[in-house]
């Protein structure tokens, strides 16, 4: 994946939610919106790492019967319009239960960029199993979490492609009212086993928040103040709306950083 | 197969660590400690202590005659877990985690739970200990069992319904973990099935164990020889894995784990995840697992609320692939049999869960000789079950 110069924009959406047509809108707008990469969700029956707002969309984009292969299919026809770096965001067992080996093949086929799974850890993934992910040209972006020891950020930059994914607070995915401080700390700690940028999610929601992130980190990944305009606006065209002018917002306190 | 799980928390293909990132350290700590205090002279004297002066250990293991007559085969003694304190097994974990959670200097304790009996065995060892608990319990559960949930906060725990996903015993289990992320420092997680994350599997089948190393002792004692058969319901697979355990290494012994067929395994409302489910990962480990092609995880049904849960312990998946022990189901309506026939002929009213190893006999004592020794774990009593049974016409 190729990094953009400025401080990164990451929006998340839940692929499927409301549903693919508006996701695939979704998309164009996020770009033009100022998103440097964009995080599609795939929805899981028990998304372990999200919040309630998250986890609500993937119920709802499930009710759509929403499946990776049609999250494939969508990012194949996205890439006839747009070639803004995808990456996917999902549960370990869509991979596992998808086929490790096909699950790579189509993404490079339909050009996905990178993937999260937040529940495949560095030894997962490098196990007999998983590790032809990290050998494959897909970008496997590793997590680090406030409480990760030194010596095992080390292990995780090593292992990790595309970037370095900072969870910001010890929790699930969800808006908060204020920012960790521990934000800083962990970039540095970071940065000194890799040169990979570093990109900060969870807990940010507001343009001043990603704005004091980006200030210390290379980028900031935003998910649920968007998914909760989604929820909220009954009006598919108007939520797409509303999301685009949140984003230019962001990319606006983000540019300011 | 007595070493496992390897290093990496695997039982073959089985187990695991997949969970995110910030739950890596705790679960890092937990293995550390566990691997500490297991030896630990202070530890395992309060264990015994407990499990002996509190819980009622050693419990009985009981010749059913009667039973056995109407079965016509085999002699079928009963591992009598239901007299444990509390009416189930669940407590002989809940004393040994809590302990650990103590030790470990944890001043909060978070429990998952389904119908209740693990959730009220926590909140009696967090009263018995003086810690603050927190159990999480599926919206739809909350409203079946009103009265584990009374009992839960009577002894002082705070109960949370959740209302996510299916608001059953998976997302109880899901809610327990996110709560686990945010609280990492001062929150210890009392798991209750030998299910979760590396190393809960091992940990909930150490703790478990009890049940097998007093029954092995007690056969050999009762009958002057070791057992044909060892029958046990598995939902997650605790009390079966701890009656299992420690007679993998007696090759000669037959071992049989029992699933909830629910409505009939060919239906799509049952619970039979080694039976009918492929392989998967859900909770931080890689089981069987009732899911569907694309690896959405399947709703399920029981009659008992104890086995109605999609997935199993990595290490019952293991004995599963290797051979050494079946995995049978059987349905509502024949466990319905089984708690009916064990109240008549023993004046014994078993659990729900139990029931479905009872009225798995029926079809064992067909094939096997008539002087087969067979051990049942009789993992709870069934009060608790009571308007369920009542009202299944």
């Amino acid at each position: 994946m190729e990094f953009p110069k400025r401080k990164a924009l990451i929006p998340y959406i839940t692929a499927g939610d409301p549903d693919l047509a508006t996701t695939e809108k979704l998309i164009y707008e996020l770009e033009k919106a100022g998103a440097d990469v964009i995080e599609l969700g795939i929805p899981f029956s028990d998304p372990l790492a999200d919040g309630p707002v998250i986890q609500e969309s993937h119920f709802r984009a499930l009710k759509k019967k929403t499946s990776l292969a049609d999250v494939f299919r969508l990012v194949a026809k996205v890439r006839r319009k747009s070639k803004i770096p995808i990456i996917f965001m999902l549960s370990v067992n869509l991979v596992y239960k998808y086929g490790v080996n096909k699950f790579i093949e189509r993404a490079g086929e339909d050009g996905v960029h990178g993937v999260v799974i937040p529940d495949l850890p560095p030894e997962e993934e490098a196990s007999e199993k998983f590790k032809i992910l990290k050998e494959s040209d897909l970008d496997t972006i590793l997590l680090v979490a406030p409480n990760t020891p030194e010596e095992r950020v080390e292990k995780i930059c090593e292992q990790s492609s595309g970037f370095i994914y900072l969870v910001s607070l010890t929790g699930v995915t969800g808006v908060r009212k204020a920012l960790s401080d521990t934000i800083s700390a962990s970039v540095k700690k970071i940065k000194k086993h890799t040169g990979l940028p570093v990109y900060v999610g969870f807990g940010i929601s507001t343009p001043a928040q990603a704005k004091q992130a980006a200030t210390v980190s290379d980028g900031v990944i935003v998910g649920s103040a968007i998914v909760k305009i989604l929820a909220e606006e009954k009006s598919k065209s108007a939520a797409v709306s509303k999301v685009a002018k949140f984003v230019k917002s962001l990319r606006k306190a983000i540019d300011a950083a | 197969m007595n070493n496992l799980p390897d290093k990496s928390g695997h039982f073959g293909d089985f187990g695991g660590r997949f969970v995110p990132e910030t739950l890596i350290e705790p679960l890092r700590q937990l293995e550390e400690a566990y691997a500490r205090l297991q030896d630990n002279a202070d530890f395992k004297r309060d264990l015994e202590y407990y499990l002996d002066d509190y819980a009622g250990r050693p419990t009985p293991l009981f010749y059913a005659e009667r039973l056995s007559k109407h079965l016509g085969k085999g002699k079928i003694y009963l591992k009598r877990e239901d007299l444990c304190h509390t009416g189930a097994h669940k407590i002989n974990n809940t004393i040994g985690q809590t302990l650990l959670a103590k030790y470990m200097g944890k001043t909060r304790i978070i429990a998952e739970t389904g119908a209740g009996q693990h959730g009220v065995a926590t909140a009696t060892t967090a009263a018995l200990f003086g810690i603050k608990c927190v159990v999480y319990m599926g919206a739809e559960d909350v409203k079946r069992q009103a009265l584990n949930v009374y009992k839960m906060k009577l002894l002082g725990a705070e109960v949370v319904p959740v209302n996510s996903g299916s608001k059953t015993l998976k997302d109880a289990t899901n809610e327990a973990l996110r709560d686990w992320m945010a609280n990492v420092n001062d929150t210890f997680y009392v798991l209750g099935s030998c299910v979760g994350p590396h190393p809960y599997p091992m940990i909930v089948r150490d703790f478990q164990s009890v049940i097998g190393l007093e029954a092995r002792g007690q056969i050999l004692n009762q009958a002057g020889k070791l057992p044909d058969y060892l029958v046990a319901c598995v939902g997650g697979g605790s009390n079966s894995i701890g009656l299992f355990h420690p007679f993998i290494g007696d090759h000669a012994v037959k071992m049989v784990g029992v699933e909830a067929g629910g409505l009939g395994i060919n239906t799509k409302e049952h619970a039979a995840s080694i039976v009918k489910g492929s392989k998967g990962i859900l909770h931080g480990a890689l089981s069987y697992l009732l899911q569907n092609e694309d690896g959405q995880v399947e709703p399920t049904h029981s009659i008992s609320a104890g086995l109605d849960y999609p997935g199993v312990g990595p290490e019952h998946s293991y004995l599963k692939d290797s051979g050494r022990a079946d995995y049978v189901s059987v349905t509502d309506k024949e466990a319905l049999e089984g708690f009916k026939l064990l109240s008549k002929t023993e004046g014994i009213i078993p659990a729900l869960e139990s029931a479905h190893a009872l009225a798995y006999l029926k079809t064992l004592t067909k094939k096997i000789n008539k002087d087969d020794i067979v051990i049942v774990c009789l993992s709870g009593r069934g009060d608790k079950d009571m308007d369920i049974v009542r009202g299944a016409k």
